[in-house]
C-alpha cells in the first residue's frame, strides 16, 4: 500500500466533512429563512423566498456530495448510519421535499392556495432542520441509544434549528431593506440566546456522554491546542450580539452578522472534526476499515481534484450575478 | 408482506415518481435552448413567451427532479445498504462522477438560466441555458452508465464477494449503455414532444390561443414524427442487445416458458405464474422468433432454463405490451396530426382529435414507466445481474418502519402529482399577459449587465 493509498480515506472523509460544513452553512441560511417566514407578512414572505430562490438547487446539492461520499468512500459504515437514522432520514428528506417544491408551487397556484404552500415551505424547513439536527446528535454520540443520548440529540436539534435562524436571518440582513431588514434583526436577537444556549449545553454534554470526546478535549497537551476553538466563538458571539445593537449592521456592516455566523459554525466543525478524528463512526469504525477500494478512491479522487474548483468557480459566479439586494424574481 | 417486498416497494416508488421529472427536463433543456435562440435569431416575440411559458414547466419539473433525487441517494444506503458494501467500488465512483459533473453543473447554472435574464448579457444567459441542458443531459448518461452496468456486468473482479474494477473504461462504456442511453434520451425527447403538443391542444380546446400556441404545437408534432421512427428502430436494436444478454427477459417480455422455434408474437394472454404457461393466448405465428432472430424458425430460450433466477413474467409481459402499444398511438398521433395540420390548417383541427392530443400529454410518462419496469423487474432476482441477488443486499430495517415510511412518501407523492399536473393546467389556461408578453424588443447578443 503506497502513502497515497494510506492517505486516501482520511482525504474523503475531508472531502465529506467539507461537504456537509458548505452544505450546513449554504442550505443553513435557506431552512432558516424558511423558519422566519413564520409571521411574517405575505409581501415579506415574497421577498424572503426571492432572496434565496436562485441558490437553493446549488445549496442542496452539496448534501448529496456529502452523502454520496459516505455511500462512496465508506460503503462498509453507510449501511449502519444510515440505518440506525432510518427515520430521521425520513422525516429530514420529506421536510426538503415539501420545501423544495414550495418555491415553485407557492407562486404558481390559484391564489387561494398560497398559504397552504407558504404553510407547507415553513413546515418543510423546520422538519429538515430538526432532523438534521437529531442526526447530528445521535451521530456525534456514536448513534447509542438510552433516554440521555435522545435528550442530547433533541437539544441538538432545537440548537441547529436556532443557529440555522440566526443565519437566515443574518443572510436576510444583507439582502433586503427597510422594514424586512428591521424584522431580521429582531429575529436575529431572538434567536441568538438560543443558539448560545445550545452551544453551551453541547460544549457541556458531549463530554459528558461521550467518553471518547472527554479523553481527546481534557487531556493536555491537546486541552492546550483546543482552547482557541471555544474562545474564539465566544468572542465572535458577542461581537456578533454587540453588533446587533448597532444601527450599522443595517447598512454598511450588514453583511457582518451573516460572516460571524458562519465563523461560529466553522469553529464549532473545526472542534467536532478534532473530537471525532478519525472516526466514520465513533469508538466503531475508523476511516481506514470503512473505506472502498484504493482503487476506486483514485479513480474518484481525479474527479473531484478537477470538478470540485470548478464547481466552487461557478457557485462563485451564481452569487456574484445575484449580489447585492433582492429584488423580485421573475422568470424568464 | 416481507421487508424485502416493502422496500423493493419503497425504491420503487421514489424511482418511479422521480424517472418522470428527470424524462421532461433532459429534453426540455434543449427545447428551452432552441427556443431562446430562435427568438434570438428571428426576433419573433411568440418564441420568447413560449420560452417563459415552457421554463415555468421547467423549473417546476426541475424542482421535483431535485427533491426526488436526493431522496434517491439517501434510499440507496437505507434500503439496499449491501449493494454498496458489496459493488460500492464500482457503484459509488459512477454516482460520483454524476454529482461532481452533472448534477452541481445543472443545479449551479439553474438559478441563472431561470432568473439571470437582464443581470447578464444574453450571451451568459444563452450559455447557462446550455449548460443546464448540458447537464441534464450528463447525469442521464452517468446514472445509465451504473444502471446499464447493473444489467450487463463488465470489467470488474469479485474478491471475497466484493466487485473491484479491472477497466473503468470497460465499467463505464458495458454493453447495454449504448442502447439504454440512446432509448432513454429518445424517449425524453418524446415525452417532452407530447407535452408540447399535448398542452397546445388543450390551449386551442380552451380557446387560449395564445401567439406561441400554434408553433409549438408544430414544434412538438414534428419533434414527435421525427423521433418515433428512430425510438422503433433503437427499442428493436436495444431488445436484440437484451437478448444477447438477458435472455430470461426476453422470454419474460414474450412469455415464452419453453424453447422454442418459430415462437409466435403474443398479441394478448395471461401468463400464469403456478403452471408455467399462458392462458388465452392469441398470437401472430412465428412473429417473435423473426423479430429476435431475424429468422422464421428462429429459437428462443424459453424460461423453464432459467428456473429459479428468471423474473416474474406478468409485469414484463404487460409492460412490455403497454410501452410499444403507447409507442404506436405516438406514431399514428405524431404523422396523422402532422397530415391534418397541413391539411386544414391549426386553428381549423378537428376537436376530438386536439382531446386525443392533450389525453397523450402524458403519454411519455406512461411509456417511459412501463419500459423501466420492464427493464428493472426483468433484472430480478439479481441486483447485479447474475452475480449478486437483490434478497442478499436489502436493508434488516424492520418491515413496519419501512412501511410507514412507505405510506409517508406515497401519499406525498400522489399530492405532489396532483398538484402537478394542476398547475400545468392552471398555467396552459392563464393569458400571456401574466408570464410577460410584453417586452418583445429583440436585445443584441451582448446587451444587458451585471446588475
Amino acid at each position: 500500500m503506497t502513502n497515497l493509498d494510506h492517505a486516501m480515506p482520511l482525504i474523503f472523509l475531508g472531502l465529506m466533512g467539507l461537504a456537509m460544513l458548505i452544505y450546513v452553512v449554504l442550505d443553513g441560511y435557506d431552512l432558516g429563512v424558511g423558519l422566519l417566514m413564520v409571521g411574517a407578512s405575505d409581501a415579506h414572505k415574497d421577498r424572503m423566498v426571492a432572496s434565496i430562490g436562485p441558490f437553493w438547487d446549488a445549496n442542496e446539492t452539496w448534501l448529496v456530495l456529502g452523502v454520496g461520499t459516505l455511500l462512496i468512500a465508506f460503503p462498509k459504515a453507510q449501511g449502519l448510519i444510515l440505518n440506525a437514522l432510518y427515520l430521521p432520514v425520513c422525516l429530514m428528506l420529506l421536510g426538503l421535499i415539501l420545501r423544495g417544491v414550495a418555491f415553485d408551487f407557492r407562486v404558481k397556484v390559484d391564489a387561494q392556495w398560497k398559504p397552504l404552500w407558504n404553510r407547507a415551505f415553513m413546515a418543510g424547513s423546520l422538519l429538515a432542520a430538526l432532523a438534521q439536527g437529531w442526526m447530528l446528535g445521535r451521530y456525534i454520540t456514536g448513534l447509542q441509544s438510552g433516554w440521555a443520548f435522545d435528550l442530547f440529540a433533541a437539544a441538538i436539534a432545537l440548537a441547529l434549528a436556532a443557529a440555522y435562524a440566526l443565519l437566515g436571518a443574518g443572510w436576510l440582513l444583507m439582502k433586503t431593506e427597510g422594514a424586512l431588514q428591521r424584522l431580521a434583526l429582531a429575529r436575529a436577537k431572538q434567536a441568538w440566546p438560543a443558539v448560545v444556549l445550545g452551544l453551551a449545553l453541547i460544549s457541556v454534554a458531549t463530554p459528558w456522554v461521550s467518553p471518547t470526546v472527554r479523553e481527546r478535549w481534557f487531556k493536555m497537551p491537546g486541552l492546550i491546542a483546543l482552547m482557541p476553538i471555544p474562545l474564539m466563538c465566544g468572542l465572535a458571539l458577542l461581537v456578533l450580539r454587540a453588533q446587533l445593537n448597532s444601527s450599522r449592521v443595517l447598512g454598511k456592516l450588514c453583511w457582518l452578522p451573516f460572516a460571524l455566523t458562519v465563523a461560529v459554525m466553522v469553529l464549532g466543525f473545526f472542534g467536532l472534526a478534532y473530537s471525532l478524528y478519525p472516526y466514520v463512526m465513533v469508538d466503531r469504525m475508523t476511516a481506514w476499515e470503512a473505506a472502498a477500494a484504493p482503487a476506486s478512491l483514485r479513480f474518484i479522487l481525479v474527479g473531484c481534484a478537477i470538478s470540485v474548483p470548478v464547481i466552487l468557480a461557478y457557485t462563485a459566479f451564481a452569487y456574484r450575478v445575484f449580489w447585492g439586494k433582492a429584488g423580485e424574481l421573475h422568470y424568464g | 408482506m416481507d421487508a424485502l417486498m416493502l422496500a423493493r416497494l419503497q425504491f420503487a416508488a421514489n424511482i418511479s415518481f422521480h424517472i418522470l421529472f428527470p424524462t421532461i427536463t433532459i429534453a426540455l433543456g434543449w427545447v428551452l435552448l432552441f427556443m431562446r435562440w430562435r427568438w434570438l435569431r428571428s426576433g419573433q416575440a411568440h418564441w420568447l413567451t413560449a420560452y417563459r411559458f415552457w421554463t415555468k414547466v421547467f423549473a417546476l419539473s426541475f424542482a421535483l427532479g431535485v427533491v426526488s433525487g436526493i431522496t434517491m441517494s439517501f434510499q440507496f444506503g437505507t434500503n439496499w445498504p449491501g449493494f454498496m458494501e458489496r459493488a460500492g467500488n464500482i457503484a459509488g465512483p459512477l454516482l460520483g462522477y454524476e454529482v461532481l459533473t452533472a448534477f452541481f453543473l445543472e443545479a449551479g447554472f439553474l438559478g441563472v438560466m431561470l432568473f439571470g435574464q437582464g443581470r447578464v448579457s444574453e450571451r451568459v444567459h444563452l450559455w447557462a441555458t446550455f449548460l443546464v441542458a448540458f447537464g441534464t443531459t450528463l447525469s442521464a448518461f452517468w446514472i445509465l452508465s451504473l444502471n446499464s452496468w447493473m444489467q450487463t456486468p463488465q470489467g470488474h473482479e469479485i474478491i471475497n464477494g466484493e466487485f473491484h474494477a479491472l477497466s473503468w473504461w470497460a465499467v463505464i462504456f458495458n454493453p447495454s449503455l449504448p442502447y439504454r442511453l440512446t432509448h432513454k434520451l429518445l424517449a425524453s425527447g418524446l415525452t417532452v414532444a407530447f407535452f408540447l403538443a399535448g398542452v397546445s391542444a388543450w390551449q386551442l380546446l380552451k380557446g387560449q390561443v395564445q401567439a406561441h400556441t400554434v408553433p409549438v404545437l408544430r414544434l412538438g408534432l414534428v419533434l414527435a414524427a421525427a423521433l418515433i421512427p428512430l425510438q422503433i428502430l433503437v427499442g428493436d436494436l436495444h431488445g436484440l442487445n437484451t437478448l444477447k444478454h438477458q435472455p430470461a427477459k426476453v422470454a419474460a417480455m414474450e412469455g415464452v416458458w419453453q424453447t422454442e422455434r418459430g415462437a409466435p408474437l403474443l398479441l394478448f394472454a395471461v401468463p400464469n405464474e403456478a403452471e408455467r404457461r399462458n392462458d388465452h393466448a392469441l398470437g401472430i405465428p412465428k412473429l417473435a422468433s423473426l423479430i429476435l432472430t431475424h429468422e422464421a424458425e428462429g429459437e428462443i430460450r424459453g424460461l423453464d432454463e432459467f428456473r429459479g433466477a428468471h423474473p416474474p413474467v406478468a409485469p414484463l409481459f404487460y409492460g412490455f405490451r403497454l410501452m410499444v402499444g403507447l409507442g404506436m398511438l405516438m406514431l399514428v398521433f405524431s404523422w396523422g396530426g402532422l397530415w391534418l395540420l397541413r391539411r386544414r390548417g391549426a386553428l381549423a383541427l378537428p376537436r376530438p382529435w386536439l382531446w386525443g392530443l392533450a389525453l397523450m400529454s402524458f403519454s411519455g410518462w406512461g411509456a417511459t414507466l412501463a419500459g423501466w419496469y420492464v427493464t428493472e423487474i426483468g433484472r430480478q432476482p439479481f441486483i447485479v445481474y447474475g452475480l449478486l441477488r437483490t434478497a442478499e443486499v436489502a436493508s434488516t430495517t424492520p418491515g413496519s418502519t419501512i412501511a410507514a415510511s412507505l405510506a409517508g412518501y406515497l401519499s406525498l407523492y400522489l399530492a405532489l402529482l396532483l398538484a402537478y399536473v394542476a398547475v400545468v393546467k392552471r398555467l396552459a389556461e392563464q393569458p400571456a399577459a401574466e408570464y410577460g408578453s410584453t417586452a418583445v424588443a429583440r436585445p443584441a447578443l451582448n446587451a444587458g449587465s451585471h446588475a
